[in-house]
């Protein structure tokens, strides 16, 4: 199967270096804002530092996936003496916390990376970040080509002769095929 | 929808519990801007000339400023204004972190609180629920421990607190409101805070902030941030070390005190220690700045580190800034562990790092030459920082001495009498100042500490070079990229400054030259004050990111009421000059108008009163330092004259 590339994105988060200024909240939720910028609200924002100044945890965490589902169980780490909590590191969006979810719809947010034509030359968080504890790089990784599976097609008319019939999905192809 | 500012303000009755959301008038916004601007007007509306500051009818303001919230960078102030217990004039505080912001997020700009309480309360402000809630189970608790049992118990850690500790609830008169990594100091502010049974200020918000030209707004906020990282990259030398960047003065970033230990006076004010400062000093003083310090921190949206988290052995932890690391050592004629470990103490209780230590070493002087004795310190410790502690203790009480100490200074001389009133050397309007005794009189500080509202020099000086550099060459190069200047002739002024000769102090600067650079330097602070930016990335730093000429696309960017330079300018003219107004209604007049009286060895009555006569001109205030009916309606300040002419100020003053 052809390899194609593939430009990977990512942020490498050096905790040590964050100050707590929220610069990154600030300017995340004003670049997602409608119209862009119009506005700022760090409950919006798709990074949220963890920010406990007397026990020097200074954490940013990115907005990843949704899950409808909350985890059985609540961890907790000691790192450098310092106790976190499981859910400090997790970047889901879910049933436990109020952390990425649209203050008003209740919406999951996740980080797009500033997904933006003409790309970004980094993300704004990045941008902002004087203290350089958020570093931006991109890489070059080969994958897979992504390719419609045949048992994926197959099912798909399966389901469609179940549903319409075999002459009806026919006639469709017929015209489609035409057209 | 209003754009910049929410539109709302909370007002919150201590004495009847009630708590309302009001509209604002938009023409304030067009008036004052916002902070302290627009809260100076609350003031002048409803707060007599008659009010106690222990009366119910004290107002105390937590005010946000006009771009607070917003995405330009530092804009993070929270001024606090209400009738100082000190002075009995408005007091004028502000403290930088994330309390600002957070209330814009909650969805408002000010909170302003009357009446009294008469069990301990605090406030809960979460969006739209906003309670009073009982805070027994606070009493006595430091500032931060409070801080702390309130998010502990409303079980969210991102909770801004604004907090008194012991100092505030027994009406210290130099108690400060303490707010994580920042605290409002000055003025007694906290003691107010105590008076009306209010322990803590609790907010949290979710809401929009908006700008009403997005994109302009964001470029002028990256060509900020841009200069930021420029001025990081290019120092100026010539100045101390800790003074070279942006910021506050980066003495928790910077070891080097050179400059603060051999200029600035120990003790009680006193002694000048010009050899202090050696390599074995610095080397030690590293050791002990190292060794608490545990990371640099900053406000809300700002790339500057002005503070640290500090944590001394068998301590608590506490987050410090600038300047206080040095206010106890150098009282205490002590070391650097001495000033980081009485700190913590004196942040939970919550005090004025400048006025605090002065009271304690002016109680010491006092013990020495008689006029207080052992009967007035039962069991007070022989060595230096144990009597500190001692003091500090006694005063956060008002224990004993105590009592007469936690008044501050001025009335504290007063009271004990004996000939007390001449340790008060270093007061200006009955508020400690800065410890600093020079030489030669330097006109612009003349006025400056003269004149300035706020009682503090470091709230009006900043854009005007304390002193010329050595060379003209020096001082040419220094204005080739002077673009904060309103006008090119102050950088004529600055390269035929010279440090010696006919063209130096106290003749030169001139005396309109003066009155037009603390015109420059005052304005510029208190547009800060009304946009709630922090000094440190506009009027305190030379060459600062934020200046006269951005500054009006800011608020123009921001709320969309079309501002130019001139109403800028004039708005902070108009704030000014209703402070002032304030001020002269509860009876300031131009004998309050000096410096403290040994801040110069050398002094020039005559050219003093020139100086005065003219600034007062300049500013357009009658030579007895009231606002003239002219001036006031020049500035639509009307209602002003008005009172004025009715109560006779002008026929008495």
């Amino acid at each position: 199967m052809a390899k194609v590339k593939k430009i990977v994105k990512s942020i490498t988060i050096d905790a040590d270096k964050c100050n707590g200024c929220k610069a990154c909240e600030v300017i995340c939720s004003a670049w997602h804002a409608t119209p862009r910028y119009s506005s700022n609200n760090a409950a919006r924002s798709r990074i949220r530092i963890v920010r406990l100044p007397l026990r020097d945890i200074y954490l940013p965490v990115y907005a990843g996936e949704y899950t409808e589902v909350e985890c059985t169980g609540r961890n907790s780490y000691v790192i450098d003496g310092k106790e976190y909590n499981e859910c400090d590191f997790c970047r889901a969006s879910c049933p436990s916390r109020n952390l990425f979810k649209e203050p008003d719809s209740g919406l999951p947010l996740k980080c797009d990376m500033c997904e933006e034509t003409p790309a970004l030359a980094q993300p704004k968080c990045v941008e902002w970040c004087h203290a350089e504890a958020l570093i931006y790089s991109e890489r070059e990784e080969e994958v897979e080509e992504d390719q419609p599976k045949l048992a994926d097609v197959e099912l798909g008319v399966g389901a469609m002769v179940d549903k319409f019939g075999l002459q009806q999905v026919l006639d469709t192809l017929a015209r489609r095929a035409k057209a | 929808m209003r754009y910049g500012e929410i539109g709302f303000n909370l007002e919150v009755d201590l004495s009847h519990g009630s708590i309302d959301r009001v509209a604002t008038d938009p023409n304030d916004t067009r008036l004052f801007m916002g902070g302290l601007g627009t809260s100076a007007k609350i003031m002048w509306d409803r707060v007599s000339a008659e009010t106690d500051p222990f009366s119910p009818d004290n107002l105390l303001i937590f005010s946000s400023g006009l771009l607070c919230g917003t995405a330009a960078p530092g804009s993070n102030r929270t001024i606090v204004s209400t009738i100082s217990p000190q002075t009995k004039l408005m007091a004028y505080s502000m403290m930088g972190g994330f309390f600002a912001p957070e209330l814009k997020y909650a969805g408002y700009d000010k909170i302003i609180f009357s009446g009294k309480s008469e069990e301990l309360v605090y406030l809960w402000v979460d969006n739209d629920k906003v309670e009073l809630r009982d805070a027994s189970h606070l009493k006595g608790l430091g500032a931060t421990a409070a801080s702390e049992a309130i998010r502990k118990e409303l079980d969210d850690p991102d909770i801004q607190v604004a907090a008194i500790g012991l100092a505030g609830e027994n009406r210290v008169f130099f108690a400060s409101i303490e707010q994580g990594r920042s605290s409002a100091s000055r003025g007694g502010i906290g003691a107010v805070m105590g008076d009306k049974g209010l322990k803590a200020v609790a907010v949290r918000g979710s809401k929009d902030i908006n700008v009403a030209d997005p994109v302009k707004y964001m470029e002028l906020c990256d060509s900020v941030l841009k200069y930021i990282k420029f001025r990081g990259d290019h120092p100026i030398h010539g100045v101390p070390p800790i003074l070279q960047g942006l910021g506050s003065p980066q003495e928790m970033a910077i070891v080097d005190e050179q400059w603060h230990t051999t200029n600035f006076t120990w003790g009680n004010s006193r002694t000048r220690r010009k050899d202090f400062w050696t390599p074995e000093v610095e080397q030690k003083w590293k050791e002990s700045q190292e060794k608490v310090r545990t990371r640099l921190i900053s406000c809300h949206n700002c790339p500057m580190k002005c503070g640290a988290t500090i944590k001394v052995p068998d301590q608590p932890t506490y987050m410090m800034k600038c300047y206080s690391k040095l206010t106890y050592t150098m009282a205490a004629f002590s070391d650097l562990d001495f000033g980081f470990k009485i700190a913590q103490k004196a942040t939970e209780y919550g005090i004025d790092g400048f006025s605090a230590p002065q009271a304690m070493a002016f109680a010491l002087e006092l013990l020495e030459v008689g006029i207080l004795t052992q009967d007035d310190v039962p069991g007070m410790p022989e060595d230096n920082e144990g009597r500190f502690y001692y003091l500090l203790e006694k005063i956060v009480r008002r224990e004993g001495i105590g009592d007469y100490l936690a008044d501050g200074v001025y009335w504290a001389a007063r009271r004990i009498g004996k000939g007390a009133e001449k340790f008060d050397h270093n007061t200006i309007k009955k508020h400690e100042q800065l410890p600093l005794k020079l030489g030669m009189l330097n006109p612009v500080y003349f006025l400056m500490y003269s004149t300035g509202e706020k009682i503090n020099i470091t709230q009006i000086e900043g854009q005007f070079p304390q002193e010329p550099f050595a060379t003209r060459e020096l001082r040419e190069e220094f204005v080739k990229d002077w673009l904060q200047v309103p006008d090119e002739k102050f950088k004529k002024y600055y390269v035929d400054w010279e440090p010696r000769g006919e063209m130096s102090n106290p003749y030169y600067p001139t005396v309109e030259a003066s009155c037009e650079i603390v015109d420059w330097m005052e304005k510029m602070h208190y547009i800060d004050d009304a946009l709630g930016m922090c000094a440190g990335l506009s009027s305190f730093p030379l060459k600062p990111p934020y200046h006269i000429h951005n500054y009006p696309e800011f608020v123009t960017a921001a709320t969309g009421i079309k501002m130019t330079k001139d109403d800028v300018w004039r708005s902070a003219t108009r704030t000014r000059t209703l402070m002032r107004a304030l001020n002269v209604r509860r009876g300031l007049n131009r004998s309050d108008d000096k410096p403290p009286e040994d801040h110069w060895k050398k002094r020039f009555p005559e050219l003093e009163k020139q100086l005065l006569d003219a600034y007062y001109k300049f500013k357009g205030f009658n030579e007895q330092g009231i606002p003239t009916k002219e001036s006031l309606h020049e500035l639509e300040l009307d209602f002003v004259a008005e009172e004025f002419e009715q109560k006779g100020i002008y026929s008495h003053g």
